[in-house]
């Protein structure tokens, strides 16, 4: 029989980091969409680098920005006597790295669709910008929001490179299905490698297939 | 009372042209800002309502201070007591009629004028509807009152009829003027309709290419002479006849073709398309080309 603990420390950590996520999203988007800056191009090719870059790699510099041997895991050993190496809380906050885009692409290509007259005209009623992200802008961009919060929890089920580097293989801490499926397949074990695929498989397929459903309906009342 | 004076640099089709506006308003007076696109009109009402920045500035509402750029003095958008009717309305797609109209209040502001208003703007039946729901002419109508539902100091409107067809046009220019009475709101309206403005404007200022060209009442700006008449037409000519010795001018004016009679020294100046004035004192219409 198949070891569970896999199963639920991936929907566990897909769950936290689109939560996360979500929070820093809704107002980096924000910031992206609106801005004037100058580094906003910096930013927006800093957010979008882990959709193209292979994710060793961004799992191998997150590796030595977290060792305890390298100046910020000290800091970190040190003063939090946080470990993120080979750790749950370090796959997290990698997670939350390598599924940025997922996140805030969708909700930046929401607002930017927006018409910008809408905050305008929530501006000359005096409302604040939290006012007017909150009860106008958030509200408007519902499809987008369920894209990227759906995309994110899906990319995060789905990753293997950046937990495998950052976390290896420890049951019920960093074990994730993924890497769970590599080792049955590693130990000839084809009866529970199957097992564990077709759940993913079988799982993101609905989950996709929710998303779209949703928006497609979402689309036709919009153009009633 | 409204001081504007405002100095900008527009980046237009044909490079950058400054704009250059200064006007003073009298409360409750509906003021018309005439022009070509890229004239600048859009952008100086944008100015006043503070969301657009000049480079030079200087606004006065009421005694408020809203705008001193040598004196670095700049109150944002939130802060100024305005009601802005966007081109495309901008209605919030995620609130109903009602909704859209209780979101303009400010904090412990009276409920009571969102009845009032639904009322006067004949909303009443399309309160709970979403405003993908509504045609053209309803969507402006909720805009319109939207924009008056804070009883805002300044009522600015940025070509709001544009979009719509002759008829609708005119019916919605009643609910302006209805709008602008009934609330004593002092207007400030864009457009490149005269029709529009003759109806509806106390004032009106001319802007070609960022400047001042004319200012004044609509009959002195766009005529030559100023006339004292009973009733003005404006319209286009869309034929000229000859009739035995007189001549009989089609005029279309919104949707009514009109006919007038007219001499022949009148006619020299005269061709199908131009716009002119056809005025009336008691019995003989006068006929006025119209300068823009």
């Amino acid at each position: 029989m198949i070891d569970l603990d896999p199963l639920w420390l991936t929907f566990k950590l897909a769950l936290i980091v689109t939560m996360i996520l979500f929070l820093i999203a809704v107002p980096l988007a924000y910031w992206l969409a609106y801005s004037k800056s100058r580094f906003k191009t910096i930013a927006e090719v800093i957010v979008t680098l882990p959709l193209v870059l292979p994710p060793s790699v961004l799992g191998f510099y997150l590796l030595i920005a977290f060792s305890p041997e390298n100046i910020f895991g000290k800091f970190l050993d040190h003063y939090f006597n946080l470990r993120l190496v080979f750790t749950f809380q370090g796959l997290i906050i990698a997670s939350v790295i390598y599924s940025l885009p997922f996140m805030v692409n969708p909700i930046l290509a929401g607002l930017k669709n927006l018409p910008a007259s809408l905050k305008e005209a929530s501006f000359t009623f005096g409302k604040s910008r939290f006012t007017t992200l909150t009860k106008i802008l958030l509200p408007n961009i519902r499809a987008s929001l369920l894209t990227g919060i759906v995309m994110t929890f899906a990319h995060t089920i789905g990753e293997f490179g950046v937990v495998l580097m950052v976390g290896g293989s420890i049951p019920k801490e960093t074990r994730v299905v993924s890497i769970a499926l590599y080792d049955e397949v590693e130990s000839m074990n084809y009866h529970n490698a199957n097992i564990y695929a077709l759940i993913l498989f079988v799982f993101t397929f609905l989950i996709l297939l929710g998303v779209y459903l949703v928006n497609n309906r979402n689309h036709k009342t919009s153009l009633l | 009372m409204i001081k504007f004076r405002a100095y900008k640099l527009l980046q237009t089709a044909e490079g950058k042209v400054p704009l250059d506006v200064s006007f003073d308003l009298e409360k409750g007076q509906l003021l018309s800002l005439y022009g070509k696109s890229g004239a600048g009109k859009t952008t100086a009402l944008r100015i006043l309502a503070g969301l657009t920045t000049a480079e030079r500035s200087f606004i006065e509402v009421d005694n408020e201070l809203w705008d001193d750029s040598e004196n670095k003095k700049h109150i944002i958008v939130q802060k100024r007591s305005i009601g802005f009717v966007f081109q495309d309305y901008a209605l919030f797609p995620n609130l109903t009629v009602k909704e859209n109209l209780e979101y303009a209040l400010q904090k412990n502001e009276d409920k009571k004028i969102i009845n009032e208003l639904l009322e006067l703007m004949e909303l009443e039946q399309l309160k709970k509807s979403k405003p993908f729901n509504l045609s053209g002419g309803q969507q402006q109508r909720v805009a319109l009152a939207r924009a008056i539902a804070r009883k805002p100091k300044i009522l600015l409107l940025d070509e709001p009829l544009s979009a719509l067809d002759e008829e609708m046009r005119f019916k919605l220019q009643d609910y302006i003027l209805k709008a602008h009475q009934y609330y004593k709101l002092t207007t400030i309206l864009v457009s490149h309709h005269l029709p529009e403005i003759f109806r509806l404007a106390d004032i009106v200022i001319h802007l070609d290419k960022g400047k001042i060209v004319k200012q004044g009442k609509p009959g002195e700006v766009f005529s030559e002479q100023k006339l004292s008449s009973k009733f003005k037409v404006t319209g286009e000519i869309i034929e000229i006849k000859k009739a035995d010795i007189v001549y009989i001018i089609s005029v279309l004016s919104a949707n009514n073709i009109i006919k007038v009679i007219a001499t022949e020294d009148e006619i020299n100046d005269l061709k199908v398309g131009q716009k002119i004035l056809v005025a009336s004192k008691a019995f003989n219409p006068l006929i006025q080309r119209i300068f823009e």
